[in-house]
């Protein structure tokens, strides 16, 4: 081989593997990536059947109930409009609790109850993920305009 | 008084840090040659000024003066002296304090060791410092002071987070900026040889050495925030491919090619313009992590702050820093072609793969990285990427580098032809399957493809690294500080993978709820609850419990995991109780309280977990090495007449 034809075969190598590397991190992301919703998008059935999803929202007071003696912890999550109850069936992050923000990763089983299999509720007491701060607000504003319609 | 008088040493160390670079790089365009000896008084005076402020502030921690509100939000007086000096960089404000001293100790340290450098060059080297350290003392002084006053002053302050009061976190953000920080010494070392207009490749001879720490520091810094994430987050996970990890791992990647590059360069006086390019992209990842980290986009336990003045005083430094550095190379990069070949086999090429595999597994972290603020910000909805992305798609460009290695450092300069190395590759590779096969199978057992794979390449690159020394030492030739470091380096990542390797394919772990007495197999261990008591902390109460491991019935581990409840600021921890051996470790976390009599437990064993952190740190410990090398220490017409001799001499060993 020619010093230009050699090159050319250590080009055409260097552009195959970037391509494939390229390829295959881009699937992966496509299948992995994980999209993530309030009370309100599940409630108007945005989740697709089966996909696994971050549910993210307030734990409403009063609501978090075990099953004593074991791991077994149901709670429901709300954004104001809507709630979705979550079972969860693993330890529980230290700040985890009622009243406080929490995103859940998991899938919707057939009865419409969040399989949690990862509970996030990281930062302090004081702090809201943003996305979840931007759930609660869109969702007190809808319940506050349902309330004024039903007072009319 | 004394922190305003703090207040003023900065302003001042800012009025210091332009004269530097105005005088370090006017005084070299122009040539005059008192500029540039001002600009070398200006580092010295700026450092003089920033140990000032600092002192100040560190002296307003250690007195517990609420009345600074810096102090007040971060520090408390129940706090124990140590963690009220680190408490200094606990938060966003300090943290970037740290960092533009960090920057001033780099700059103090190439001002001394530059009487073998070209006058101008180091002068402009200064003065690019300069810029960058003029850039972070604006930031400072205009958007995140920590020197405001709180009035009326506070009782007591609000203590810093219970995550950070630990050794590891304490020592973490020092080192780790040592080496994000110096990635820009390596930076103004690229920008100064454009600057000059320099054809030749001295200047990768002057650069190295300064890469090369500052590698080793992102390593060690690296390797300690995953290790206190190990143990003080609680829940045994040592990397979860978080924003704030990411943006520390990514220069490291960038900055690995970058040192492997400029060994070529170095050498051989190739791949120069391709050296200065991933010196400029390392430096853009050290400010990429810093807007990422300090702008409060991420959601993440390490952003501070969520102040969008920050974020975009930052964005705007990067774009002026980034821009200008790759303008300067648009315009002097078509100087720097190379007149030298080489084969296809030969270490050149090797080093090549190398560089395109580490900056394509950049740019795979660089992109699960942004992706959800692109989405985000673009309105295509809300996701996050996690290690279902990143595991699979990192391995993609990593498996085929860490095989390369191996065959890779049998290769030599220019030549092809590896036939002579066969020998060393194929023994070296049939002693790492006979090895790597029998701890897979024999001692762990394989639940996937890639555990014996990862078992094998691991020992293949430590045997393999170690012959040519051997071999040097055997034939009584003389073993040079930088071969050595590298084969130290080498180990390094092989243990490393190892350790990935198992820890990955072979963790058990286990969340139960226990009542006292009972007990749970984990694997070939017995984790036995014995109940457990109240405590009481210097600023905290919780519960402590006890857990018995057993192993054929013989106690091995005795656990003692706890529950605190930090008083001021009335956070709950987990504090997770390990029992390590150099090959396994065995922790239980406490959950909650689940009714009963009966405690939510965490159990998990993972092997090898120590060869993870033992690995970064080897790595380090072999760039360390290298800066001994002789090479190093030559003056600059010795420099240069070597290099001058490599470009135009053909098989002549490059090695002074």
């Amino acid at each position: 081989m020619t010093p230009r034809q050699r090159r050319m075969t250590l080009v055409a190598v260097i552009v195959a593997g970037v391509a494939i590397a390229g390829a295959l991190a881009l699937r992966a992301f496509r299948e992995n990536v994980m999209f993530y919703f309030d009370p309100t998008k599940v409630a108007a059935g945005q989740v697709k059947q089966g996909q696994r999803f971050r549910l993210g929202g307030m734990v409403v007071k009063g609501s978090v109930q075990r099953r004593p003696g074991t791991l077994d912890v149901q709670f429901v999550v709300t954004d104001f409009a809507h709630t979705v109850p979550v079972h969860y069936a693993n330890v529980l992050p230290d700040l985890f609790r009622e009243g406080a923000g929490v995103v859940a990763l998991g899938r919707l089983d057939a009865h419409g109850t969040f399989m949690a299999d990862e509970v996030l509720a990281k930062h302090d007491e004081k702090y809201m993920p943003p996305e979840v701060a931007r759930s609660l607000k869109a969702g007190q504003a809808a319940a506050a305009a349902r309330n004024e319609e039903a007072a009319h | 008084m004394l922190i305003e008088i703090g207040h003023f040493a900065m302003i001042l160390a800012l009025a210091l840090a332009v004269a530097q670079a105005f005088f370090g790089l006017a005084g070299a365009y122009l040539k005059r040659e008192r500029w540039l000896s001002v600009a070398a008084s200006a580092v010295a005076g700026q450092f003089v000024f920033l140990a000032l402020g600092t002192g100040a502030l560190v002296h307003a921690f250690v007195v517990n003066d609420f009345s600074v509100k810096y102090v007040a939000e971060h520090s408390n007086s129940a706090l124990p002296l140590f963690y009220r000096i680190a408490a200094l960089w606990g938060a966003h404000e300090g943290s970037l304090l740290l960092w533009i001293c960090v920057l001033s100790l780099w700059t103090v340290a190439v001002a001394l060791h530059s009487e073998h450098l070209p006058r101008t060059y180091a002068a402009r080297v200064l003065g690019v410092l300069g810029v960058v350290s003029t850039g972070f003392l604006l930031f400072l002084l205009t958007t995140s002071s920590p020197f405001e006053r709180l009035l009326p002053a506070a009782v007591d302050g609000a203590d810093l987070n219970p995550l950070l009061q630990d050794f590891a976190m304490a020592i973490h953000p020092p080192i780790l900026y040592a080496g994000y920080v110096g990635m820009s010494v390596s930076f103004a070392f690229a920008c100064a040889a454009m600057l000059e207009g320099r054809t030749d490749y001295a200047w990768a001879r002057w650069q190295r050495p300064w890469t090369v720490a500052a590698w080793a520091f992102l390593s060690c810094g690296i390797a300690l925030g995953s290790w206190w994430a190990y143990y003080e987050l609680g829940w045994g996970g040592w990397w979860f491919w978080d924003p704030v990890e990411n943006a520390s791992f990514m220069p490291w990647l960038m900055g690995t090619a970058l040192i492997h590059s400029l060994a070529v360069t170095d050498k051989r006086g190739l791949f120069k313009s391709w050296t200065l390019l991933l010196s400029v992209g390392v430096f853009s990842l050290s400010l990429l992590g810093t807007f990422l980290v300090r702008s409060g986009v991420l959601v993440s336990v390490h952003s501070f702050a969520a102040d969008p003045a920050r974020g975009i005083f930052i964005l705007s430094f990067l774009v002026l820093m980034i821009g200008g550095a790759l303008a300067l190379y648009a315009w002097r990069a078509p100087a720097l072609g190379s007149t030298v070949g080489f084969e296809m086999v030969s270490r050149e090429s090797f080093l090549l793969f190398n560089n395109i595999l580490l900056v394509v597994a950049t740019f795979v972290v660089l992109g699960g990285t942004l992706a959800p603020m692109i989405s985000d910000t673009l309105g295509l909805g809300t996701l996050s990427v996690g290690p279902p992305y990143f595991n699979p798609s990192f391995l993609v460009p990593m498996l085929p580098l860490v095989m390369l290695v191996s065959v890779g450092i049998h290769a030599r300069w220019r030549r092809g032809a590896l036939a002579e190395s066969q020998r060393r590759i194929f023994g070296s590779l049939a002693a790492a399957l006979l090895l790597g096969l029998a701890v897979t199978y024999g001692v762990y057992g394989s639940h996937s493809i890639l555990t014996p794979v990862g078992a094998v390449v691991g020992l293949w690159i430590i045997l393999s690294s170690l012959i040519e020394p051997a071999a040097r030492l055997w034939r009584r030739l003389s073993l040079p500080a930088g071969q050595i470091g590298m084969t130290i380096a080498h180990i390094g990542l092989g243990c490393f993978v190892l350790g990935v390797t198992f820890v990955k394919s072979n963790t058990i772990e286990t969340d139960v709820a226990v009542a006292r007495g009972e007990s749970k197999q984990v694997g070939d261990y017995v984790f036995r609850y014995e109940g457990g008591e109240n405590i009481e902390g210097p600023n905290f109460d919780g519960f402590r419990g006890h857990v018995t491991v057993t192993q054929n019935g013989r106690v091995v581990e005795r656990l003692n995991p706890e529950k605190r409840h930090y008083l001021v600021q009335g956070t709950v921890m987990t504090t997770a109780a390990i029992g390590a051996r150099w090959n396994r470790d065995l922790l239980a976390a406490l959950g909650e309280d689940v009714g009963n009599d009966a405690w939510s437990l965490r159990l998990q064993y993972r092997p090898m977990i120590r060869f993870v952190w033992l690995g970064a740190a080897i790595m380090a410990i072999g760039g360390i090495t290298t800066l001994f090398d002789r090479r190093y220490r030559l003056a600059p017409a010795a420099a240069t007449a070597a290099v001058a001799g490599a470009a135009a001499g053909g098989d002549a060993p490059v090695q002074p």
